[in-house]
């Protein structure tokens, strides 16, 4: 285009990409206005749900006397599996989640009936007049007693290339160990919570709290027995998901629509803290153990390892969840010779589920103590045995799933950290604190990330828009993708700000619902921004199209004459205003909505043989942590943390950055404070913050520094060439366990390996220092 | 004082709830005395800012600023909304969330601070720390780090990792002038409201129908008349245990009375030789004056509750409530600490010690109430150290709590008193290992005896916090620490004085 064909235009758009913009809500979250789903104004004639749970963990429920229930006080419809009209089933895809247990419960917590009543207080009370008799069975709780017992939710996996046995038996040292990686509560903020509307003709609309509302659609259909389209399900924002609002809120939006619908009024379920806790899934804990043979410079010549998890009482996503911590034993390492073998047990507690990072932390943690086993055995600095065995460029690069890695950058990332954080000047100054130190010691150290992005279950990589441009300019955006706090709506906002080259405040970001885009994936897997994006970016496109046809026919000028800029049009030399072209476009009689598609390319795998290339390409970071341990009484705490993430060429880097510390701290907390106990019975004994507890505001590090990479570009044509950023950063905080391992190492004079499992409480620190202290006396 | 004059403070009261929001007295009747003021909040006034999330205390979504008269001022709080039960607002003023827009819809410094520095993601705990750091704004000050860090320690972020929070409580008073209310005015608003009767509520429980009767007298000697009168009151301060009752365990309470209005059980004075706190003082008010004397004690008073939790809950309740897991009572035992009792017009004075029977049982009689805590100054020659073992720094319960008070005289220990929480039933001292010092040089093998013959004192629990083990173990352990701490400057905490970033 001519030089100064653009020159009226002022330079740029509000909102572009790659540029800092506050969450679309923020201004309503401080206020106290932006609405959740208990905050909707309740119709007068309203229900509130409360749901029964077993007390049992693994029964025969001989007798269910609900009479008294029924008889209370205020009490409108009870509920019971005999109350469905359609199929007792909210599972996912493996059909084992039964809406209420019929005779069989399988965990302490699982819902057996419902009761709906004027008030809340009513139900619960009502609800607790049941007599419910159990025949009692013997529960499987742990994963080792399922382990003995053999009980699997599926066949037990197997991943791997080369000659791992024929390695280890050659290789000049060898070692091995196993240890336990705990589970996580989610603690979203806002609990589960479900609020459904009956409709003419039996239909029924339903807010629920998910990052799923195309599952909880089709699963409420399901129960209620009717097609998918006599159920519309919406969802503004969630105040927090982290996995836990994918398979879980089916259930509770399927109760209150079958409130609804039987009752012909509203009906709202909300659990309350303690509830949400005991009756949804969490992260599941792991046992890792591992046989390694490894060089001088402690490369990996051959590894087994084998990783055994606590699903719970059902499949949920189970299957997926433990194929993504195959996914992710090798880090960022090249395994030659692996065999990685995989046991997914079934357990008579709640059916974990999907949580950040969904089994990748647990795999790739566990890779991160292996190294730090070699490197204690060698008397190495753990950073030179990372170097040694990371990715190639050109060889040594292909995972144990068979994918080449082509676009690793850790070795670039970890080498800048180490030298901005200073790594090898305060790893020796830390040493002769310890020395000197009797009680505290501390621990420093450097862990990279690479986290594969796609769904690994093909056909969920596809996603969908829908954009109107009314005829006064302003613009309503769409898409399948689900806001919980992560700025999907903010950053797909951008996307069409810059492809309309509007300002982004004139583009209305609209609740998620299943009337406007069908079929959609659930907002998972770092993908909401990939996928919606894409598809947003794709309808503009579309829309955009028809306007410069329009345009170039009206005013007679080649299509490539047609530029949009800066809230403007430029059709050759006149300039006209973005709102004016929208006008004439619709009295030319222009379809001004559409619909907008994507699927993620080049995409395959083979489980059977688990090979393939599953990931359309890898997010890098790296983290150095820096910790103190008091080996009187195990506390401990991160000093300092050193992150370089990238995240592509980073649509949004203030988003961006949000995600990573968020996701650190999240990670942390993991590692660290947060332990789920679970008693002989299976009752969960930590279902509350009184005693469950996740990092408080003092646990932050008190130096933190985090920085994006700024040559971050994907390789592969992602959306602006920008990375996904939901997941990967969880796993820096795997630096914040090995600088424990450190610190503990230090008692032994760093000549023995401890025996530390996570989460790394003061009682599992304490433990590990007595321990290698006895074996370093010894 | 006999029956017929204790009688004559007991008919006088007043049934309305009044406290101020908006700058408006707002003015409530019936209704169930137990109701949280968050609910309230939520489902009555459809104030939806203020947030549930755990209905218990711990994470702050809830969190309100409530200003209290105190003499010519109003002091500004924040506060648990989901604990806290409606009536005690009265003679309050209250602020949620939905005070802070201005006439002209703009948002406060704390607010467009928060925005600014990327402080949201999902949004839901956000007006809780909001209201908390609108209670920070009004102290009037740019706070220091571990002041945002304390001011922050009760609301839980899942999403942001604090760090823009943080960044936004630094920035909050470079945004706009300092909008800091009207004392004046505030201050003649809450004393048009004050209340010099009881406050006598009859509600009926929405479940059974059942009457639920409510008494919040002004006076001692009014408390003490109808604690006599209603033998199986619940006496409720703060809230911090008893509003979880109700909000946790779902009971039903027929007759609370609530000691947080009484003016003589407010009270905090200081004599020559002890503290003298009385039964309804906040933590926060006892904090400072039992720092200043026993440092330690100030800072674990500091990390049992949060800013919340301390504004409203009380030593006395902690003490009252005789739960083994308080770390009010083992802190205040190894300070040689006396309770006072009121029952009818009598007082006895007894060691807090001797209060706890059993677990559950307490040395209280029906219609008595626990008055005021005596706490002896330290001697010259005492020795006082306090540890608190938990999963998390701040706002956790122990898993052990230790209180040391150790008399060293020439080099020799004359007296131990080393008390814990969490070891076993009720609050406890180590009696064997108390013996192991007394009488023995303050040295190394004196201290590894004690620690050995600690094994016979106690024989704790596995539970969720720890296992019996680690009890025993860090317990024994702790006694190290004082003695490495008493004796050098080796670096012994990882957070608190002493700790690693000042060795």
């Amino acid at each position: 285009m001519p030089k100064d064909q653009t020159a009226g235009a002022t330079s740029s758009i509000s909102g572009a990409v790659h540029r800092d913009l506050k969450h679309d809500s923020a201004h309503k979250h401080v206020a106290g206005s932006a609405v959740y789903i208990d905050d909707m104004a309740e119709p007068k004639n309203m229900l509130h749900i409360y749901v029964a749970m077993s007390e049992k963990a693994h029964a025969t429920i001989t007798s269910l006397d609900l009479g008294a229930v029924h008889a209370a006080q205020g009490v409108a419809c009870v509920l019971t599996a005999s109350d469905i009209p359609g199929h007792n089933d909210v599972s996912p895809f493996a059909g084992d989640d039964p809406l209420f247990a019929e005779t069989l419960v399988e965990y302490i917590g699982q819902p057996i009936f419902a009761v709906a009543a004027c008030s809340l207080e009513e139900a619960r009370a009502a609800a607790k007049l049941a007599v419910v008799l159990y025949d009692e069975h013997p529960a499987l709780i742990t994963i080792d007693a399922s382990e003995a017992a053999g009980s699997v939710i599926e066949d037990s996996q197997k991943m791997g290339q080369g000659d791992a046995a024929a390695k280890l038996a050659s290789a000049p040292n060898r070692l091995s160990g196993s240890f336990r990686i705990g589970g996580q509560d989610h603690f979203y903020l806002e609990g589960q919570i479900a609020f459904a509307t009956p409709k003419e003709d039996g239909d029924v609309h339903v807010y629920s709290s998910t990052q799923h509302p195309s599952e909880v659609q089709h699963l409420v259909a399901h129960v209620l027995g009717r097609p998918s389209n006599a159920v519309t399900v919406e969802v503004r924002r969630m105040g927090g998901g982290f996995g836990g609002k994918e398979t879980h809120p089916a259930m509770f939006a399927a109760i209150s629509s079958l409130v609804a619908v039987k009752t012909g009024r509203p009906a709202k379920l909300r659990l309350d803290r303690d509830d949400d806790m005991i009756m949804t899934g969490k992260r599941h804990d792991f046992k890792y153990s591992y046989d390694v043979g490894f060089g001088a410079e402690g490369r990996i010549e051959g590894i087994k390892i084998e990783l055994a998890s606590r699903c719970g009482r059902s499949t949920d996503l189970s299957p997926a969840i433990n194929d993504r911590a195959m996914f992710h034993v090798d880090n960022c390492y090249y395994l030659s010779d692996v065999d990685i073998l995989s046991h997914r047990y079934k357990t008579h507690t709640v059916s974990n589920t999907a949580f950040r990072g969904f089994g990748g932390p647990q795999g790739m943690i566990g890779i991160e103590r292996v190294i730090e086993h070699i490197a204690l055995e060698l008397r190495l600095d753990p950073l030179d045995v990372r170097m040694a065995n990371l990715y190639g460029d050109t060889e040594r690069n292909i995972t144990p799933f068979g994918m080449t890695v082509e676009d690793s950058v850790a070795e670039e990332i970890m080498e800048t950290v180490a030298e901005t954080s200073d790594y090898r000047v305060r790893r020796k100054a830390i040493r002769a604190y310890n020395a000197t130190s009797p009680v505290l010691k501390k621990g420093i150290s450097i862990t990279p990330v690479k986290f594969g992005i796609s769904f690994t279950t093909k056909h969920l990589n596809q996603a969908g828009a829908l954009i109107h441009i009314y005829s006064d300019g302003s613009v309503h955006l769409n898409h399948g993708g689900t806001e919980m706090g992560q700025g999907l709506f903010t950053k797909v906002s951008q996307i069409v700000a810059e492809e309309f080259q509007i300002d982004v405040e004139r583009v209305k970001i609209t609740a998620t619902t299943t009337e406007k885009v069908p079929n959609t994936s659930a907002t998972a897997a770092s993908s909401g921004t990939d996928l919606n994006g894409m598809a947003a970016l794709d309808a503009a496109r579309t829309i955009k199209a028809r306007l410069v046809e329009f345009a170039a026919e009206k005013y007679g000028c080649g299509k490539d004459r047609v530029i949009f800029k800066a809230n403007q049009v430029f059709i050759e030399n006149r300039a006209m205003a973005f709102d004016a072209l929208i006008m004439e476009a619709y009295l030319g009689r222009v379809s001004l909505s559409s619909t907008g598609f994507y699927k993620t390319p080049k995409i395959h795998y083979d489980r059977a043989s688990h090979k393939g290339r599953p990931f359309l390409y890898f997010c890098y970071g790296a983290a150095v942590s820096e910790v103190v341990i008091d080996t009187l009484t195990g506390e401990n705490k991160v000093l300092r943390t050193d992150i370089l993430h990238e995240t592509g060429r980073s649509l949004n880097p203030a988003i961006d950055i949000g995600q990573i510390e968020g996701a650190f701290i999240q990670g942390m907390g993991w590692l660290t404070t947060e332990e789920l106990v679970f008693g002989a019975d299976g009752s969960l004994k930590t279902h509350a913050p009184s005693t469950y507890k996740i990092p408080a505001c003092s646990d932050r590090p008190d130096e933190m520094n985090i920085t994006l990479w700024e040559k971050g570009r994907n390789l592969e044509a992602t959306i602006h060439r920008s990375k996904a950023v939901g997941e990967p950063p969880f796993m820096l905080a795997n630096a914040v366990f090995t600088a424990l391992i450190d610190a503990v190492a230090s008692v032994g004079g760093y000549k023995i390996s401890p025996e530390l499992d996570a989460p790394a409480t003061p009682e599992a620190v304490l433990m590990a220092v007595m321990d290698v202290a006895e074996r370093a006396g010894a | 004082m006999t029956p017929a004059t204790l009688q004559s403070h007991l008919p006088k009261t007043s049934d309305e709830i009044r406290f101020i929001l908006d700058d408006k007295v707002h003015t409530v009747r019936g209704g169930d005395p137990t109701t949280t003021l968050l609910n309230y909040l939520r489902y009555d006034l459809e104030r939806t800012g203020s947030k549930e999330g755990c209905a218990e205390g711990d994470c702050g979504a809830c969190t309100v600023v409530v200003g209290t008269l105190k003499g010519d001022r109003v002091e500004y709080r924040a506060v648990n909304a989901c604990i806290i039960f409606l009536p005690t607002l009265d003679g309050k003023e209250l602020l949620t969330v939905e005070s802070l827009k201005a006439r002209g819809g703009s948002l406060h410094p704390v607010q467009a601070a928060l925005v600014e520095t990327h402080g949201s993601q999902c949004g839901f705990c956000t007006p809780g720390f909001v209201m908390s750091l609108y209670a920070l704004y009004l102290k009037g000050k740019v706070p220091s780090k571990s002041e945002i860090e304390d001011a922050l320690a009760g609301n839980l972020c899942r999403c942001t990792g604090y760090g823009p929070i943080i960044e936004a409580a630094n920035l909050m008073f470079e945004l706009g002038a300092s909008e800091l209310p009207e004392m004046g005015k505030k201050v003649s608003a809450l004393k048009a409201i004050a209340r010099t009767d009881t406050l006598a509520i009859t509600g009926k429980s929405i479940l059974t129908g059942g009457e639920k009767r409510y008494f919040a007298p002004v006076s001692v000697d009014a408390l003490a008349a109808l604690a006599e009168e209603n033998p199986i009151a619940t006496f409720l301060a703060g809230g911090t245990d008893v509003g979880l009752w109700v909000t946790k365990m779902h009971k039903e309470l027929s007759t609370v009375i609530y000691v947080g209005d009484v003016a003589e059980l407010l009270e905090i004075t200081e004599t020559k030789d002890a503290i003298e706190i009385g039964a309804s003082v906040s933590y926060t008010d006892a904090m400072g004056l039992l720092g200043k004397y026993y440092p330690d004690m100030g800072e674990i008073v500091r990390r049992l509750g949060s800013v919340q939790i301390r504004n409203s809950g009380t030593l006395g309740g902690n003490i009252a409530n005789g739960s083994p897991i308080g770390d009010g009572p083992p802190l205040l035992i190894a300070a040689g600490a006396k309770l006072v009792l009121r029952k009818g017009g009598d007082e006895r004075t007894i060691l807090l010690e001797d209060y706890f029977i059993a677990y559950g049982q307490q040395d209280l009689a029906p219609g008595e109430f626990v008055s005021r805590i005596i706490v002896p100054k330290p001697h010259q020659h005492l020795t006082f150290a306090a540890y608190k073992l938990s999963k998390r720094f701040d706002q956790d319960i122990s898993a052990v709590c230790a209180g040391f008070g150790v008399t060293v005289e020439a080099g020799k220990v004359t007296a131990a008193k080393l008390a814990f929480g969490g070891m076993a039933a009720t609050p406890k001292r180590a009696a064997n290992a108390e013996a192991a010092l007394v009488g023995n040089s303050w040295d190394k093998a004196t201290i590894q005896n004690a620690m050995a013959v600690m094994k016979d004192d106690f024989t704790p629990l596995d539970d969720m916090r720890a296992s019996a083990k680690y009890r025993s173990i860090s317990a024994a352990n702790l006694l190290m620490k004082m003695y490495l701490e008493s004796t050098g400057d080796t670096a012994t905490r990882v957070v608190g004085e002493k700790e690693a970033a000042h060795a």
